[in-house]
This record gives C-alpha cells, sequence and structure tokens, in this order.
C-alpha cells in the first residue's frame, strides 16, 4: 500500500511538471466543450420551405401558415405545379416542399384521413432527416388543432395514424441541442482525455528507459499498475467535475437525476478506459504508435457511440458492435441521468455491462503486463 | 552459500529463434568482488546480464544470484540487487530528494529510513545546494554518482552497473570508482558490464565475452601477463580476433541492445 | 590555416557552452578535442560548421568564414554529428547515393576516397542501415561524411559507445585519410584516444585547458607519479588520502597514482606509513604519467 502511495506521488509531480501536458488536461477540454458544444449541433435553421397547394382551403392554408409560424421554415414561395417545384429543388433555390392534393380538406372531414407530399433536398442526409423531423412535428401538432377545431362534431376523437414523429424528438420538444449535445461531448472529453494520457504514461517510460529501472525493482505488478493508473482515475474524475461545472455555467444544462449516481457510474467507467489505455501500452514501444492505436479506437468509438448518429439507424452488424462500445454506455447514462433523471435501477444493465467490462479490460491489461522482456 | 558465492551461473543459455546470443557461460562471483563483464557490441553480455537481474528468463543452463534461482525466484532476486544502467537512471523530472524518496520508497523503506539515508547521501555526495533541483538539471558526473547512491539505498548485496562511467570526466570518475571501492569494502559485490576497457583495469576480475561465448576470466594482472601486453585494451584486441577489413564476420546485426 | 578560432563565445539562455575558445588547426593535420560530455565540443563543431553562429568571436574553415561565407563551407566540409545520423530505414548503398546526389556527385566519382572503407560494408550493401552493428554504421556515416571530397572532416565522438576493435579500427582509417590531405577535427572523451592525433585540446566547462602535441603535455606534467598497489583498494585510498604529505592520489586501474607534495620523496616513508595503517602486499614504483593525469592536473 505505501509503495502504490510512492508511485502516486511520483506520477502527480511529473504530471503537473510537464509543462506540455497541463494545457491538454486542463485548457484543451474547456474549449473543445465550449466550441464543440456550440458547433456540433442538428440543429438546421431557415430551412428554404415551398409548397404547392391544390386544394386552397382554410384548412389547407391553416397548414402552410403552420410553418409559416415555424421559426426553422422560410415559406418562401408557393409554385403552381409540381414540375416547377421539382426544377426549383433541382437547382437548390428550395430544400423542402409540401404539396396539399386536391380535396384534402375534405378528405380530412369526412375520412379522417388526408394524404401530404412532402419531397425533401437529401443531398445532405442529415439535414434532411432534421428537417423531416421538423415537418412532422408541426404536421402532429396540427392535427391535434384539426381534430379539437374540426372535427369535434364527431362523437369521440379519432387518433389521426397517418404522421408520426420520431422517437428522438421526444426529450427535445424545446429542440434545443446543446442540452443534447454538451452531456454527449462531456462524455467524449472525459474518455479521450484519460485514454490518451494512461495510453503514453507507460510508454513514455518505455522510452526514456526508466520502465527499466524499475522493472529491475522488487515492485509488484499490481503495485506499479495501480499507482500508474490512480493519477488517471483522479484527473478523469476532476474533468467530469470541470465539464459538469462549465455545462451549467455556460450552457445550463438541467441534471434531473443524482450526481452522486453519475459520478459512481464514471468511477467505474474511467476504469475501462484505463485499462484500455493500459492494454495499449503493453504493446507499443513509442509515444507515437500508442497514441496512433488510441486514436483508431477513439474514432469507432465516438461515431459509434450513438453521440452524432442514432445506434437506431445503423445496419445490425453495426449494432452489434456497439455492444462492445463502452463510449456508448457512457452517453446513455449521462443522458439519462442529467436529462431524464433516471435513478439507480434505471441505469443497472448499463452499470453491470461496464463493470463486467472494465474487469475484462483490466484483467488483460495486467496479465498482459510484463517485468519481463 | 558455501563459499560465499553470490553469483553462480552454470551452462547458461539464451537463444533468441536460430541466433544464440549467450552460448553456455560458466561463472562464479565472490562476495565483495568487483567483477568485469566485458565484451564487444553485440557479444551478448547485456542479454546475460538481464538473465541475472531476473528481467529475461534463460533458455537454458542454471544460474544463482543472491541465493536464489533465476527461473523461480526472479522477484526474490530484485529485492537483493541494485541496478544502474550508463544513460536512464533517474527520473529527469524529479528533483534530487524526490528520486531518493521514490527509489528509497518501492524498495520499501520506512519513511524514517528514507529520511535518514536521504540526509546521510546528500550530506556524503556534497549534493546539500541542489538537492531540490531537477535531476535532468544535473551534470552527468553528478547524476551518475546518485544514481549509483540510490542503487545502493536498500543495502543489495549486489549491484549490477551497466556501462557505468561512460562521457564522465575523469576527476568525477575517480570519484565514481572510489565509491565503488567503498562498497567493495563493505561487502556488496559489484558487477560491471562495460566495454571501456580502462574500467576494466579497476576490476578485482574480469570475464571477456566473445560472440555469446565467455572467452577469459581472471584478474587483469594475469591476463595481461597471459597474452604478454601491457593493457587490457590490448587482451581485448587480441580475443576479439580484428576480423580482416575485406571480411566482415557473418553477423553484422547488433544484438545487443545496448 | 584549415581552420581557425579567433576567441569564440556561445551560450545558450544563462549557460555558457563554450568561453573564449581559440586554436589553429593546420592543412592535413589530426587534431584532437579532447573532454568529457558537457565539455562544449558540440557546440564547437556545429559553429565550424555553420549549424550554430557564435555569439562572440570569429572562426574561418579552409579559408571561409563561418558566418559569412556558409555556403562555401557546407560544400567543402564533411560532418558526422555524434549521433548516428544517417537513414535508418534506407539501405547502405541508398544512404551513400542520397548524399552523393546532395552535393551533386555520384559514388563512382569518388570512389577512390572511399574505397578503403567501402569494401568493409559493401557486402552488406542491400541492408539497411538501422540492421547494422555499431562499428559499421560508423564506417558508413564516415562515407557518407567523405563523398564529396571534402578540405576539411570533422567528427564529434566518432568512437563514443563503440567498442575497442572497432574504434581501433576507425583510428586506423582516420590515419589513412589523413594521408590524402584532409584536415580532421575529431572529438572524444576517451583520453587514451588523444595519444593517436597530431595535436590535441584538452577542454572542459567550455573552457580550453591547453593545446599542444600530446607528447608535450605529459612532458609538461610537473609531478612525478607513483603507482601505488596494495591488497585492499579502498582502504589504501583512504590511507592516502590522510597522508599529511599527498598532493593528489587518483585509482588507476589496479594501482593509484600518487603524487607527492615534496621535491625530495623518500618511497621508505610511503611505505612505512602505509604499512603502519594496516595495508598488506604493498609496491610503489614511478609510473609514466599520461594524458588523462595531465588532464586532471589542469582541471584542478
Amino acid at each position: 500500500m505505501k509503495t502504490i502511495g510512492y508511485i502516486i506521488q511520483k506520477e502527480f509531480k511529473q504530471i503537473f511538471r510537464n509543462k506540455g501536458m497541463l494545457p491538454i488536461i486542463f485548457i484543451l477540454p474547456i474549449l473543445q466543450l465550449v466550441i464543440l458544444s456550440n458547433a456540433a449541433t442538428y440543429e438546421v435553421k431557415n430551412i428554404k420551405f415551398a409548397y404547392i397547394d391544390y386544394d386552397h382551403t382554410s384548412t389547407s392554408r391553416a397548414l402552410v401558415e403552420k410553418f409559416n409560424a415555424s421559426s426553422y421554415f422560410n415559406v418562401l414561395t408557393d409554385f403552381p405545379s409540381q414540375e416547377i417545384a421539382s426544377a426549383a429543388l433541382l437547382r437548390g433555390e428550395v430544400d423542402v416542399v409540401l404539396e396539399i392534393p386536391n380535396n384534402f380538406e375534405r378528405n380530412l372531414l369526412k375520412e379522417k384521413t388526408a394524404d401530404l407530399s412532402i419531397t425533401i433536398n437529401a443531398i445532405d442526409g442529415a439535414a434532411a432527416g432534421v428537417e423531416n423531423g421538423y415537418v412532422n412535428q408541426i404536421l402532429q401538432t396540427f392535427n391535434k388543432d384539426v381534430k379539437t377545431n374540426i372535427i369535434d362534431t364527431s362523437k369521440k376523437p379519432v387518433q389521426s395514424v397517418a404522421i408520426e414523429s420520431i422517437p428522438s424528438f421526444w426529450y427535445n420538444t424545446t429542440l434545443d441541442y446543446k442540452t443534447f449535445m454538451v452531456p454527449g461531448i462531456l462524455v467524449l472529453l472525459v474518455t479521450m482525455i484519460t485514454l490518451f494520457l494512461s495510453g503514453m504514461n507507460i510508454v513514455r517510460e518505455k522510452e526514456i528507459g526508466t520502465l527499466e529501472q524499475i522493472n529491475v525493482t522488487p515492485i509488484r505488478k499490481s503495485q506499479f499498475i495501480i499507482g500508474k493508473l490512480f493519477p488517471f482515475w483522479v484527473i478523469g474524475m476532476g474533468l467530469l467535475t470541470i465539464g459538469l461545472i462549465l455545462a451549467k455555467a455556460i450552457f445550463n444544462i438541467p441534471m434531473e437525476g443524482s450526481i452522486a449516481l453519475l459520478y459512481a457510474y464514471t468511477s467505474i467507467y474511467i476504469l475501462v478506459i484505463l485499462g484500455m489505455g493500459l492494454l495499449i501500452s503493453n504493446f507499443t514501444d513509442t509515444q507515437q504508435q500508442a497514441m496512433f492505436i488510441a486514436w483508431f479506437f477513439i474514432v469507432i468509438f465516438i461515431l459509434m457511440s450513438g453521440l452524432f448518429t442514432p445506434i437506431e439507424s445503423m445496419p445490425k452488424w453495426a449494432q452489434l458492435i456497439t455492444e462492445f462500445n463502452p463510449i456508448k454506455y457512457f452517453v446513455e447514462i449521462v443522458r439519462m441521468v442529467m436529462l431524464k433523471g433516471a435513478g439507480f435501477t434505471d441505469i443497472l444493465p448499463q452499470l453491470w455491462k461496464t463493470m463486467l467490462y472494465a474487469a475484462i479490460m483490466n484483467g488483460l491489461a495486467v496479465w498482459s503486463y510484463r517485468k519481463t522482456i | 552459500m558455501k563459499e560465499e558465492n553470490v553469483i553462480e551461473a552454470d551452462q547458461l543459455t539464451k537463444t533468441f529463434g536460430e541466433f544464440t546470443a549467450v552460448n553456455a557461460i560458466s561463472f562464479e562471483v565472490k562476495k565483495g568482488e568487483i567483477f568485469g563483464f566485458l565484451g564487444a557490441n553485440g557479444a551478448g553480455k547485456t542479454t546475460a546480464m538481464k538473465m541475472l537481474i531476473g528481467i529475461s528468463k534463460p533458455s537454458a543452463g542454471k544460474a544463482a544470484v543472491a541465493g536464489f534461482d533465476v527461473y523461480s525466484q526472479p522477484e526474490s532476486i530484485k529485492k537483493n540487487i541494485g541496478y544502474m544502467s550508463q544513460r536512464f537512471a533517474l527520473y529527469d523530472d524529479l528533483t534530487v530528494k524526490e528520486n531518493i524518496t521514490f527509489f528509497g520508497g518501492i524498495y520499501g523503506l520506512s519513511r524514517k529510513k528514507i529520511r535518514e539515508k536521504r540526509e546521510q547521501l546528500i550530506s556524503e555526495l556534497g549534493l546539500e545546494n541542489i538537492s531540490n533541483k531537477l535531476v535532468g538539471s544535473l551534470p552527468l558526473g553528478w547524476k551518475q554518482k546518485l544514481a549509483f547512491s540510490v542503487s545502493l539505498l536498500h543495502g543489495p548485496k549486489i549491484v549490477f552497473l551497466d556501462e557505468p562511467t561512460g562521457g564522465v570526466d575523469p576527476i568525477t570518475r575517480r570519484h565514481f570508482w572510489e565509491m565503488i571501492y567503498k562498497a567493495a569494502d563493505q561487502g556488496t559485490t559489484i558487477f560491471v558490464t562495460t566495454h571501456y576497457m580502462d574500467e576494466a583495469e579497476y576490476c578485482d576480475r574480469v570475464s571477456i565475452m566473445v560472440e555469446g561465448k565467455i572467452e577469459a576470466l581472471d584478474t587483469p594482472k594475469k591476463l595481461k601477463e597471459q597474452f604478454k601486453v601491457d593493457s587490457m585494451n590490448d587482451v581485448f584486441l587480441k580475443l576479439a580476433r580484428i576480423p580482416s577489413p575485406t571480411l566482415p564476420k557473418g553477423k553484422g546485426e547488433n544484438t545487443d541492445c545496448n | 590555416m584549415s581552420i581557425s578560432l579567433n576567441n569564440i563565445s556561445k551560450s545558450y539562455k544563462k549557460l555558457k557552452a563554450v568561453q573564449d575558445i581559440s586554436f589553429d588547426v593546420n592543412p592535413g593535420e589530426l587534431f584532437g578535442l579532447i573532454g568529457p560530455d558537457g565539455a562544449g565540443k558540440t557546440t564547437i563543431f556545429r559553429i565550424l560548421t555553420t549549424l550554430l553562429i557564435p555569439g562572440e568571436g570569429t572562426a574561418t574553415v579552409a579559408g571561409f568564414d563561418v558566418v559569412e561565407d556558409y555556403k562555401e563551407i557546407r560544400n567543402s566540409v564533411g560532418y558526422m554529428p555524434g549521433r548516428f545520423s544517417l537513414y535508418q530505414d534506407l539501405t547502405v548503398e541508398e544512404n551513400l547515393t542520397f548524399f552523393a546526389t546532395i552535393f551533386g556527385t555520384t559514388i563512382e566519382e569518388n570512389h577512390d576516397l572511399i574505397e578503403d572503407i567501402y569494401v568493409q560494408i559493401e557486402p552488406f550493401k542491400n541492408r539497411r542501415a538501422g540492421k547494422l552493428s555499431g562499428g559499421m554504421k560508423q564506417k558508413l556515416a564516415l562515407c557518407c561524411a567523405l563523398i564529396h571530397k571534402p578540405k576539411v572532416l570533422f567528427l564529434d565522438e566518432p568512437t563514443t559507445g563503440v567498442d575497442p576493435v572497432s574504434r581501433k579500427e576507425f583510428w586506423e582509417m582516420l590515419k589513412r585519410l589523413q594521408k590524402k590531405n584532409i584536415t580532421i577535427l575529431v572529438s572524444t572523451p576517451y583520453m587514451d584516444e588523444a595519444a593517436l592525433c597530431d595535436r590535441i585540446a584538452l577542454i572542459q566547462n567550455g573552457e580550453i585547458l591547453e593545446i599542444d602535441t600530446p607528447e608535450a603535455i605529459v612532458n609538461k606534467f610537473p609531478k612525478t607519479i607513483y603507482n601505488v598497489g596494495a591488497d585492499n583498494m579502498y582502504k589504501l585510498i583512504q590511507s592516502l588520502q590522510k597522508y599529511k604529505y599527498l598532493y593528489s592520489v587518483f585509482p588507476f586501474g589496479e594501482f593509484v597514482h600518487y603524487t607527492d607534495k615534496r621535491d625530495s620523496f623518500e618511497v621508505a616513508d610511503l611505505r612505512s606509513y602505509l604499512e603502519k595503517e594496516g595495508l598488506v602486499n604493498i609496491s610503489i614504483e614511478v609510473a609514466q604519467p599520461n594524458i588523462e593525469d595531465a588532464f586532471m592536473e589542469l582541471a584542478r
């Protein structure tokens, strides 16, 4: 135990003396959180919207008015025919075209259902998805209005199933993406920095040659590893704290659930990352190699974490892979706890998986660490 | 240990695939002896030493260091030896004091003992004024003397020195050897690996490795008599048999990692 | 003069690397800079090879000023830095061709100059430089430094970390190059290599202690040195350090080198003192001083 203390002491001194490392640990995360949270947003504004109204009724005009009222759509023009609209779409003059067919009002009143046609420029798939979401959102509100205002003569309200909203909007009715993104980016920072730092640390001693000196001392493998990793565990927790404070202070992100629960989960999650870092450094000879390998995993983990692209829309095999992605669990937990106020039992499935992951990672890392050459 | 042999190697061998780096070497080192382990780059001396200090498993043969078996008790060996390599023994980004404390700590010395040793060592080396300076900022000679003292902190039975005085100025080098004599006089065995033949002259006994085998083992004086030359350098040149310039030896690869 | 330095000084921030260095190297001379690590040898090399601008003073190489005419100097000198500076991932031949091309020449054109050395590494010409042994690497580096027929050759610690066999070969090569009218400035931390140079400068802490031929430096040694030996080296040194007439004592291999304060020194006096101290197998003999003794005396 005392031996571990000496190593921890030494590590902290070295970390805080490394002039190149300090800004990486403390300044970069702050910048990243502020920049990425503002830049990495799904929000699509000023959508160029046009419509073709074949119906010319008060209902159709009311529907167009809904789009007009939305801050996301710029209602540019109405086209007399579909051909002209298509040509405009092709030239990129409009992004979204809504076609209201003849007898829209009549069908809605009589048959309780009506068809609409929406054409979206989907060159930018992500933007198109978001636009589709906005359109659906507006149609759904419109639907409710129709139910209450126009069809209130019918005996019981008819659930219109013509329009569905996509699930990711359920917790984002305000459409404030920062609420959604900031916790995700927080996860990213904690993960990236702890993985890089821990991955490069032991390799650095390998490079300088001091590791050989350590290997000829009677120090035990476990003592050395715990002593080496503990400081980075502390730094990881520190990063979480900085991130949470910034999230509250700058972005006013809600904290619905228990902070203690979040910390408890993170404390286990960081173990996964540290184990991974150690494993990387066991199999590399230079900091450069370690960095590249760490990057390889980080990029895959981030892109497959559900942070930027919903996991539900990935192919089956990819979804299966995400099961092995620790970042995915952390993203889920952070959003669940911070935004939905999830409790201990809610996060239990992810907690178990993370613990298992941590055990496997660290087991492998300790097993593959060699005091001999 | 009947004859007080602190190192006993018997037919010790290490092979890397087809290549035999250390070829069945046998020797003993007595307590308090300064033993020089010489050889050219690639002769296998570093590989042999790594087996003795418990960081490399032998392929065949037997060896005991401080009474412990190199196969089954490498961690016990490590408790009883000190090690100082030429270049990287200490942490450059820790101060003199911090290095002493750290290494004292990982060898399991008590806090009180560490404090005592630290004060003693700093005053012996005359480092009072710079004990809070980073080791990286010290001149090479001081670093080496400090590294040697640190390797003695836990009172090891044997200290392994890997080319300890390369590039150090002549006076500091003498001070270094005085420290080695002192340690040997107090019963610590010194095992020096080097290819600087003038370092070899200071040793009680030396072995010379050529292509994985020990080709000579005796006191420097007797070796010089045996080969009828004036210096260990000439002994070495005779043993290593300079290859003909037009026909270099087949193994041009540097298999020693130094 | 092939190389000439006048009051050269250079500081890095607060640290003075070299101070007031002046010496001349004659054409065709093999001149050695002898000193430990950190003495300032590399700084002098970097100034002379125009990689570093001197803080104060002037220097010329092959008649060119190191600041004004740096381009001419770069074309007429060969430099072999202390660290192996070739491409480890290129083969022996590729390295050589590369350096020949940089200087606008070919291996064939200068073959006679490097022939002696190149034949030794030729069997390995398709091997990557990183896979060569220490001695081989050096020979290759020397070939690369010679590929453009330089008038002056700078070798910064060429033999550091190299075993005695390769060292010996290397010095033999230098002697042969010297005969081809190449001026050679070589640095080394090994005092025993000093004797192989025509003239040497002993250098420590950025200052020159002495410049002369190795023989003259040794002959100037002011004291008589005695080889003193006994059964216990540590006790012997301890005892000698307490001896009231001691001038200096340094361990030197199996003996210690002892010098006395007095002009008239009686071996018997010392012997009886040492016997009283409890030492046995005492031997005291007059010894020849060497460069290392001279260096330590000058550095006192």
